[in-house]
């Protein structure tokens, strides 16, 4: 087995709920491995979306230690946070998230604004991210004048443009019909057979789940890896 | 700038009310150039007043006049460097419609005391030389065509002549400009007193009032008094201040155009900050979702800030530029028109105005939104969306 790339120890994050305290995920403590592909399973609200976002430094736990690659992001500040997101994790919603503002090439540039790469370097970047989902020929369309599946492809393509190790996907598919779902797994696969990203993905769908190595599953607070089939 | 692009393209997220606001602040921008100018054409002796200089009136009022032999002993006060008088002529050239400021005055005395007025030597001397000669200023000479070596005749509305005529002719010898800048300042014809003061029918040896400019190490306010001093009691009482005072008071008689002005202008851009800040909080509102991506994607909360900011101020810049950019040509124009009678001009501290004032209004307009955009928290703005 590989060096883990991400280690969560002891985690637990709480949440205030009015006077109710809810305790989403209970000392916690998972490795992901890298280059692995894991699909996280459970019930809605049983904190996948907590876990994602603990993982991807959006969400800080309020007990246990956070690290990714050489990054402990449990104790970094906000701003470091930001920083660190930039180069070191991909994020794939469920609705997409482009700015409707900006055409497809614009929105896979936007991460690159935060680096040091020229115009040039960043146009460059960003037509082989579009190349590498298959969208070259959409480049200076809207998302508008898209179809979901092209979006959420424009949307990988945001991810992965600044080469990070870590790709994280909040059921990417769930907005998408069956076919097309099954592209944008395929290409994920892609993305971690042929180029070595760390995917961690939220489904509700057992066949998206299938495309993964792995499946953890959460519920009460508490998870572990499913066993196999 | 490598965020331009973004924020270009948030500007424009709906044409159509980023468009509306842009045009109430061209508008408001429009009407701050309009008025600016204007303001200045109610205070032009303000503009080119000179605070080494003092002006001597009739304390009755300054329509009353002054005798000329008052010259001599105002010369003659400590502190006084240079004197000399001015009385107001109100002449038109053939149409009355064709109205600017004449004043007979003692060229030499006269020049000693305007050191800003430029006028070749030669021209100088031809004009103190021949009695019915006059000089013009540039703007003036502009106008109406004028050349050195013409003939022209001013109509009088005020000094007939001694033998009942109203038209007085006059050579010109020569044309002068001004070292200050702005309209106004070289828009009136200057000619000889002794011609005037001989030829005219009523008033002789009487003056309007006096010019004169002080020692530089005397304290302006004691000349003053010394000077009003020496013709207390007498049939003819002074009163002498600044000739910024005085311009200030002249400039009065309009009413506080000043205070007018500033208070439309108040109204306006108070308005505009209304409407700016309610496109930028929409805006804002609206991409609560796209605000939290950008934040997924590292930018941080201050570059977050920024960007919104800066789409107010680029609203603000756009509309601004256009404003001052069209009343920069309107004023112009309308100056080649009537600039002789109403001398507009756009001063280069109304551009400075405009544009602390683009700068205030688009931080004002947008700070909110910028404030609320940068303390958003992602998990939240991820959940609501
Ligand atoms: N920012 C928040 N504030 C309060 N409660 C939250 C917040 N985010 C999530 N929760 C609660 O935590 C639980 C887990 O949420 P989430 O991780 O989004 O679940 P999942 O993605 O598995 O559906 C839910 O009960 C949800 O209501
Ligand atoms: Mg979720």
């Amino acid at each position: 087995m590989s060096k883990p790339l991400a280690k969560l120890q002891g985690v637990s994050r709480v949440y205030q709920k009015g006077k109710e305290r809810v305790e989403v995920l209970h000392d916690i403590d998972v490795e992901i491995p890298e280059g692995d592909f894991i699909a996280i399973m459970g019930p809605s609200g049983s904190g996948k979306t907590t876990l994602l976002n603990l993982l991807g430094g959006l969400d800080k736990p309020d007990a246990g230690t956070v690290v990714v690659g050489d990054a402990e992001l449990s104790s970094m500040s906000n701003s470091q946070l930001s920083h660190w997101r930039a180069t070191h994790v991909g994020f794939i919603f469920q609705f997409y998230n482009l700015l409707p503002v900006l055409t497809a090439q614009k929105n896979v540039e936007l991460p690159l604004l935060l680096t040091r790469f020229s115009s040039k370097e960043r146009a460059e970047r960003a037509a082989i991210a579009l190349d590498i989902v298959g969208l070259a020929d959409r480049a200076k369309h809207y998302p508008r004048e898209l179809s979901g599946g092209q979006e959420q492809r424009v949307a990988i393509a945001r991810a992965i443009v600044s080469d990070p190790t870590l790709l994280l996907c909040d059921e990417p598919t769930g907005d998408l019909d069956r076919e097309t779902a099954d592209e944008i797994l395929k290409l994920l696969q892609i993305l971690n057979k042929e180029h070595g990203k760390t995917i961690v993905m939220v489904t509700h769908d057992a066949q998206a789940a299938e495309y993964a190595n792995r499946t953890l599953l959460v519920d009460k607070g508490k998870l572990g890896f499913k066993a196999a089939a | 700038m490598k965020y331009f692009g973004l924020i270009w393209s948030n500007a424009w997220r709906k044409k159509i009310r980023t468009s509306l606001t842009i045009l109430s602040v061209f508008v408001a921008f429009l009407l701050f150039a309009l008025l600016s100018a204007v303001g200045y054409a109610f205070g032009v002796g303000a503009n080119f007043a000179d605070a080494e200089r003092l002006i001597v009136i009739n304390k009755i009022t300054l329509i009353n006049p002054l005798p000329i032999a008052y010259q001599n002993r105002i010369a003659a006060t400590p502190g006084v460097r240079s004197v000399t008088h001015n009385t107001w002529f109100g002449g038109y050239y053939q149409d009355e419609r064709n109205q600017f400021a004449q004043f007979p005055v003692d060229p030499e005395e006269y020049f000693s005391v305007y050191s800003e007025l430029v006028l070749p030597d030669e021209q100088f001397e031809a004009w103190r030389k021949n009695r019915t000669g006059a000089i013009v200023g540039q703007a003036l000479a502009d106008q109406y065509g004028w050349e050195v070596g013409d003939r022209i005749p001013i109509q009088a509305t005020i000094w007939t002549k001694a033998d009942g005529g109203r038209s007085w002719e006059f050579d010109i010898e020569g044309i002068f400009s001004s070292k200050t800048a702005g309209a106004g300042a070289t828009t009136f014809m200057l000619f000889q007193y002794d011609y005037f003061d001989e030829a005219r029918a009523f008033g002789n040896g009487t003056i309007g009032w006096y010019v004169l400019r002080v020692d530089p190490d005397a304290d302006p306010v004691q000349v003053a008094d010394a000077i009003d001093q020496q013709f207390a009691n007498s049939a003819n009482e002074t009163e002498t201040s600044t000739e910024e005072a005085f311009a200030a008071s002249f400039a009065k008689q309009y009413g506080d155009i000043g205070l007018i002005v500033r208070l439309i202008l108040a109204a306006v851009f108070f308005t505009l900050l209304l409407v700016a800040g309610n496109t930028m909080s929409q805006s804002v509102r609206e991409r609560i979702s796209e605000l939290a991506v950008l934040k997924t994607l590292g930018f941080t909360d201050m570059s977050v800030l920024w960007t919104v900011l800066a789409e107010a101020l680029l609203i603000l810049a756009i509309g601004a530029i256009l404003g001052l950019g069209v009343g920069w040509l309107a004023v112009e124009g309308l100056n080649s028109q009537f600039g002789t009678q109403v001398p507009l001009y756009l001063t280069p501290m109304a551009f400075v105005t405009a544009f602390v004032i683009m700068v205030v209004a688009g931080i004002l307009s947008g700070i909110m939104p910028a404030l609320q955009a940068m303390r958003l928290t992602i998990t939240d703005a991820l959940a609501r969306g």
